[in-house]
């Protein structure tokens, strides 16, 4: 067993579920011979053919609805988008289609279909390929939303939402596509979905968070735990369903919390939580509820692009003052 | 200069405006029963629409989409279709809906606010009606690339209006069924209005056939008045599809003498003489008049179908009148495969805020 990187475990998730499932099948752009523009899908034509790995013409509002009808068939399509920027064409048939043929149908026809995408900012790729938007997807029923922070997750989770009877949006943070590494069995082992994950436990605040975010918040957690203060972290994992009550159960203990994700601040799923929180868990709360995102702005460009990410010693600073508040 | 491609756009039709053939017609059409089953399902379309309308008008059915007189393009298409073949209809194919099982008091229902509706008991696997104009071109793609890696001679058959045609889902779904030569026939309803946007402000090209064209499949064009037409045009293409030669666009020519919903007001932008003419080129009268030159269909004949169809058309009326109200809770039950943990609260406000 050797250490892998996140997106390998989104290969290695992607070729078991081919392997265990003939109706499991890629499409998008560029993900045949050339195995996609992160090499997620790499070598997985010459193992599974272009029948079940197919090269699309560029068409981003065309994949989405292809899937659909392909859903509707009994196949579980695995939609590649290269980046997130280019995925808001599909925003058209998840909305109008995907999320509720279910339920149009009486549960006639379904769609059992997942689009993955690479999203997030943080590599210093050009304009439209750095953005956060999962809010878009998380207010948009019939539908999950699934981020995973880690190579084990993305392997478990990824099957997941493969093997789940309802359409799943997964993005994949890209700025730790290869990195950090961790060991992976390759057993088919699933990770749940609709469920937040405590990384760390602590009782003195409790840190949410998802995606590469991650990575500064658990840092956040250890400079902390050197001052004494022991953080609880929680990846949220699947943003929509929300797991309110793993959230609200760690406030209760904690009494303190902070919301950190990329994203731009406002209406967005930090916001979600923070209304959570006050609406089922304000008696427990012994501060105000921080909160660290990326500014309501346009992702900068490169140049700027380190002073929109949250970073460590942003997250510490609003950490603080929420342990300050008497 | 060298000329690199060229096309040509055909025009087929069989029946003249009056009802004599304009060429030999196609074999299926020298069975009179057959002809008669046409003619048939065309007059309960019409009965239908009438109906639905008038539910509309007494506060008894939401908003609806009348055919009148485009019967012959749905009905055509869905005549040429066989059973394991998937329909993609838009909202004005009710016609061919029936003739392939889905039952009135379904489509009642659904226009009615019920989602059940879309549950048809017929044919299983049909897509229900597509509300978002030309979104469900994808999905045509998409149940055709399965047909196709299952190796099924099956095809999906996706019908929509004009208006759909200016819109870049059609264009995407056309190109990939060409490059991947998939089993699936696009048809468009052309019935000369999107709304209140003539067809002459949808696109500056001479036909819609040729919108087939950049995508490298064949575009024809058929009268689609001419039921016998139709039938026999898109027949062709389906058989084509399903023979493995890949997908054909099919323009049907039509004319919507209705408003286009109930919702809807033409006499705002169309000039009532236009209408007027147009009802000379409807296809219930053209098929009649063939079909009674031909010493095929008598006055009795005729007394006793429309008979029929209202009996059929009030019998599903007083069904879709009679069936009881959906559960609440139902908005919920049918969103996920189970229902998640996050939700169940949701549901129980419902339950609760609806409890009688
Ligand atoms: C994408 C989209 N835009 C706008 C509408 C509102 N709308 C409903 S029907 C219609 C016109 C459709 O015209 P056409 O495609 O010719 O079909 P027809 O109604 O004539 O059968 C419009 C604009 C819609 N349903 N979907
Ligand atoms: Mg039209």
């Amino acid at each position: 067993m050797s250490e892998i990187t996140l997106v390998e475990a989104v290969r290695l998730a992607l070729a078991r579920a081919m392997e265990e499932d003939e109706t499991v099948l890629l499409l998008g752009e560029d993900i045949g011979i050339d195995g996609g523009v992160f090499r997620a899908t790499d070598g997985l034509i010459e193992r599974f053919g272009e029948r079940r790995v197919m090269d699309t013409p560029l068409s981003e509002s065309l994949f989405a609805g292809l899937a659909v009808g392909l859903g509707a068939q009994g196949f579980r399509p695995v939609v590649e988008y290269q980046f997130m920027g280019f995925i808001y064409p599909a925003i058209d048939q998840v909305v109008n289609h995907a999320g509720r043929l279910r339920n149009r149908t009486r549960g006639r026809l379904t769609c059992p279909m997942v689009i993955r995408a690479p999203y997030g900012g943080g590599i210093h790729a050009p304009e439209h390929h750095s953005e956060s938007m999962e809010a878009l997807f998380a207010h948009i029923p019939g539908i999950r939303v699934v981020i995973p922070s880690s190579p084990a997750h993305a392997y478990g989770l990824l099957l997941a939402a493969i093997r789940d009877p309802d359409p799943v949006v997964f993005l994949e943070p890209k700025r730790i596509y290869r990195a950090p590494k961790e060991e992976i069995a390759d057993d088919g082992v699933a990770t749940p979905l609709d469920q937040c994950f405590t990384v760390r436990e602590g009782r003195d605040v409790t840190l949410i968070t998802w995606g590469a975010m991650i990575i500064e918040t658990l840092a956040a957690a250890e400079t902390l735990a050197a001052e004494g203060v022991e953080a609880e972290v929680i990846d949220v994992a699947t943003l929509k369903p929300l797991d309110m009550a793993t959230i609200l159960s760690s406030v209760e203990r904690t009494g303190r919390c902070a919301i950190i994700h990329e994203a731009p601040l406002s209406g967005g799923v930090g916001a979600e939580i923070a209304a959570g929180l006050a609406n089922r868990g304000l008696v427990n709360l012994l501060a105000p509820v921080g909160r660290v995102a990326g500014y309501d702005t346009v992702m900068p460009l490169p140049r700027l692009e380190i002073y929109y990410m949250p970073t460590q010693e942003r997250i510490l600073r609003t950490v603080r003052r929420v342990l300050a508040y008497a | 200069m060298t000329q690199v491609a060229s096309f040509t756009i055909e025009h087929t039709r069989y029946l003249d405006l009056r009802g004599r053939p304009t060429q030999p017609l196609p074999a299926f059409a020298e069975n009179r029963d057959v002809l008669i089953a046409l003619y048939k399902a065309m007059v309960l379309t019409r009965t239908f629409d009438a109906k639905a309308v008038s539910l509309q008008r007494t506060g008894r059915l939401g908003t609806y989409a009348s055919s009148l007189g485009q019967e012959a393009v749905p009905v055509g298409v869905a005549a040429a279709m066989r059973a394991e073949d998937v329909f993609l209809p838009s909202f004005r194919e009710q016609g061919g809906q029936m003739l392939r099982g889905v039952r009135m008091v379904e489509i009642l229902l659904y226009w009615g606010g019920d989602e059940r509706g879309s549950d048809f008991t017929g044919p299983r696997e049909d897509f229900p009606i597509c509300v978002p104009v030309g979104t469900h071109a994808p999905h045509a793609v998409g149940v055709a690339h399965a047909f196709q890696l299952r190796g099924e001679a099956r095809v999906a058959v996706c019908v929509f209006g004009d208006g759909a045609t200016s819109r870049g889902d059609v264009y995407e779904a056309m190109n990939l069924a060409g490059v991947q030569r998939l089993p699936v026939v696009f048809v468009v309803n052309n019935n000369q209005w999107a709304i209140s946007v003539p067809r002459a402000r949808q696109t500056a090209a001479e036909t819609l056939a040729q919108k087939a064209v950049a995508a490298g499949i064949p575009g024809i064009q058929v009268d689609g008045n001419d039921v016998i037409a139709v039938r026999q045009v898109v027949g062709t293409a389906i058989e084509q599809a399903r023979a493995g030669e890949g997908p054909t666009l099919v323009e049907a020519l039509t004319y919507r003498l209705s408003d286009h919903t109930t919702a809807d007001d033409a006499s705002r932008y169309r000039d009532d003489a236009e209408v007027s003419a147009r009802w000379k080129e409807e296809p219930i009268t053209r098929l009649r008049q063939h079909l009674s030159d031909g010493g095929q269909w008598t006055k009795t004949d005729e007394e006793t179908l429309i008979g029929d169809c209202s009996a059929q058309v009030e019998a599903a009326a007083s069904e879709y009148l009679a069936t009881p109200p959906l559960p609440t809770t139902s908005m919920l039950d049918h969103l996920y495969a189970t229902l998640p943990a996050a939700l169940a609260e949701q549901r129980a406000e419902v339950e609760e805020a609806t409890e009688p």
